[in-house]
């Protein structure tokens, strides 16, 4: 176990660094990358400094570890357009982003668990073939589109719930719903198969014959153990949604680090495109961590050997 | 994958694949879809009854046929500077499947050329491989393209790059997954007794095990390519105007979303068709093809 906890850790690690790299590679694939975090009105004198505070005159692999250095030490560079820290400005915005990505989850999984339930209980039924329908077109509707009918069927033609901005409790629905629409269908079907194989386990045959109701067999004691499977794919989709919200983000004048970095994009603010990118990927990496470690809290009988 | 599968099948089984195809179960709509969207692609010139770009202010905001207010002139409508958008979903067409074209090709490639290597030579460069796909998906895709957006031109070619980088590691990590399997087999032993050069091993016994896969992942990729690049072009990042987008026609229509709600619909039909249809069609040949992998 706690050689697994390690291999774990340092897998993370490799792909942390792995993220940085990437962004490193970027940074310079663009010619010069003074030119890109620095402000278009800088000076000869303001490239100079940065570039001898970049070190762009040493080889690359002491560049590299001149940026990792800068990066462990939580320095991303400078915003030009707000005159703060780039990372600061990212994690201000952080917390709206993580409360959209929640809300996608809560509204995936509030239509994911009983889809599933009821499509493996009756299957074949029009639950089954209703779920499948539904899933089909989540999948194939790109979540952005969806927001975008959403404006204007139910905020502009119904006026039942506002369009942009956030605050209330109903400017984050429609927000959530376009975001949490995708994973509906792979957590329908992961959850489907795995209630199809343990409704006919031992132990559900042994419920019945004790005489159980029906009911209590299949949402208190099938589901559970059907969970399983769910669990690891919520870790995936909550760290998929953070990065999904960045176009959803636009779509509802959501204040996220999305916007952020889709507005920073086109100010050429660099500094801020970079730190929302590696606040992203080690989101991304330590959900996923998060999730494989507790794999075993879930379900005793996985004990990583 | 089943063990008792024969080695290399002649081709990769056409003749049984049509049967197939003419027996029950083909999603006729799904591909019937795929082909109008190909057949637009390849001949939007000569099929759009307005020029894409066409401005017309006098047509402007012109509601679909069927609505009132709707003139035959313009099925499906115009926009605000009265282009006819039935003409600009079939140039939009053109640029999708250009742009999913060359990333399916090119991801294709370079996804299963390494995962054939990680599989077959193993050791070091399957660690390194596996180290280079991780951490390859330890980045989200949207953020990633817009990493890139901020640092390289923006367009087609830029597109391009960014759904490669992402979309590798699909074909990557399952082509590894079966040439670790196919690579125990006997008669990959036999060819290497019998000297045969390693690059032939990969193109003659091993590639033909691998197309009716590859050939799966490259249909359900395409309409996940046609919903990237169309939030990118969505987001001003992709594909710039003039040239047409499907994504781009959305960005646009959000302007007038209140007054004109076929500006947003129809669009958003045309990708999520496009991707249906694709989903759709890659679920059928991944059950025909691999009938173990079938879901239940």
């Amino acid at each position: 176990m706690r050689r697994y906890v390690l291999n774990r850790l340092w897998q993370g690690a490799v792909a942390v660094v792995g993220a940085l790299l990437i962004v490193f590679v970027a940074q310079r694939l663009s010619g010069d990358p003074v030119a890109l975090l620095l402000p278009m009105d800088a000076t000869e004198a303001d490239f100079e400094a940065m570039r001898r505070a970049l070190g762009l005159d040493r080889p690359l692999p002491v560049q590299f570890v001149v940026f990792l250095r800068d990066a462990l030490t939580g320095d991303f560079g400078h915003s030009y357009l707000w005159n703060m820290p780039a990372m600061d400005l990212v994690l201000e915005r952080l917390p709206a982003t993580l409360e959209l990505a929640l809300a996608g989850l809560v509204f995936a999984l509030a239509l994911a668990v009983p889809l599933g339930v009821l499509s493996a209980v009756h299957r074949g039924g029009w639950i089954d073939n209703a779920a499948k329908l539904f899933a089909m077109l989540g999948q194939a509707m790109p979540g952005f589109w969806v927001g975008l009918l959403l404006i204007v069927f139910v905020a502009v033609q119904l006026q039942w719930l506002p369009a942009y901005g956030r605050g209330t409790v109903g400017h984050l629905i429609l927000p959530a719903i376009a975001l949490g629409w995708y994973p509906v269908a792979a957590m329908t079907r992961t959850l489907r198969s795995a209630m199809l194989d343990i409704m006919q386990s031992d132990y559900v045959r042994m419920e019945r014959a004790i005489g159980l109701p029906e009911r209590a067999i299949v949402w208190r004691f099938a589901l559970r153990n059907a969970a399983v499977p769910l669990v690891t794919l919520i870790g995936v989709y909550f760290a998929n949604m953070l990065g999904g919200a960045f176009v959803i983000e636009v779509v509802f004048a959501w204040p996220g680090v999305g916007r952020a970095v889709v507005e920073a994009v086109f100010a050429r603010d660099f500094p801020v495109v970079q730190a929302g990118v590696i606040l992203a990927a080690v989101i991304f990496v330590v959900v996923n961590l998060i999730v494989d470690l507790t794999y075993g809290l879930i379900d005793p009988r996985i004990r990583h050997e | 994958m089943s063990d008792v599968a024969p080695a290399p099948l002649p081709g990769f089984g056409v003749g049984r694949a049509m049967r197939r195809v003419v027996g029950r179960g083909f999603p006729w709509i799904a591909a019937s879809i795929l082909l109008l969207v190909l057949v637009c692609a390849l001949g939007s010139p000569l099929i759009a009854p307005h020029a894409p770009d066409a401005i017309s202010l006098r047509d402007a905001m012109q509601p679909p046929v069927w609505q009132e207010g709707g003139t035959a002139r313009f099925l499906l409508g115009t926009d605000n500077l009265g282009r006819d958008i039935l003409s600009r979903i079939i140039a939009g067409a053109r640029i999708s499947v250009t742009i999913a074209a060359y990333a399916i090709v090119l991801s294709g490639f370079i996804g299963a050329l390494l995962g054939m290597a990680a599989g077959y030579f193993g050791g070091v460069v399957d660690a390194v491989i596996s180290r280079l796909i991780d951490i390859q998906m330890s980045v989200p895709a949207l953020p990633l393209a817009m990493l890139f957006a901020a640092v390289l031109p923006p367009g087609e070619a830029m597109v391009v790059i960014v759904i490669v980088l992402t979309y590798w590691t699909w074909y990557a990590r399952i082509v590894r997954g079966e040439v670790l399997s196919l690579r125990e087999r006997d008669y990959i032993a036999l060819a290497k007794v019998a000297g045969v050069s390693t690059p032939m091993i990969f193109l003659r016994h091993l590639t033909p095990n691998i197309l009716n896969i590859m050939l799966v992942l490259a249909t359900l990729q395409f309409g996940s390519v046609i919903v990237f690049e169309a939030g990118l072009s969505f987001l001003g990042l992709g594909i710039q105007p003039p040239q047409v987008s499907w994504g781009g026609m959305l960005a646009d229509g959000r302007n007038f979303i209140e007054v004109a709600w076929w500006l947003i619909t129809i669009p958003g039909i045309a990708i999520m068709a496009a991707c249906l249809a694709s989903n759709l069609l890659g679920d059928w040949l991944r059950d025909t093809f691999d009938p173990m992998r079938r879901q239940i």
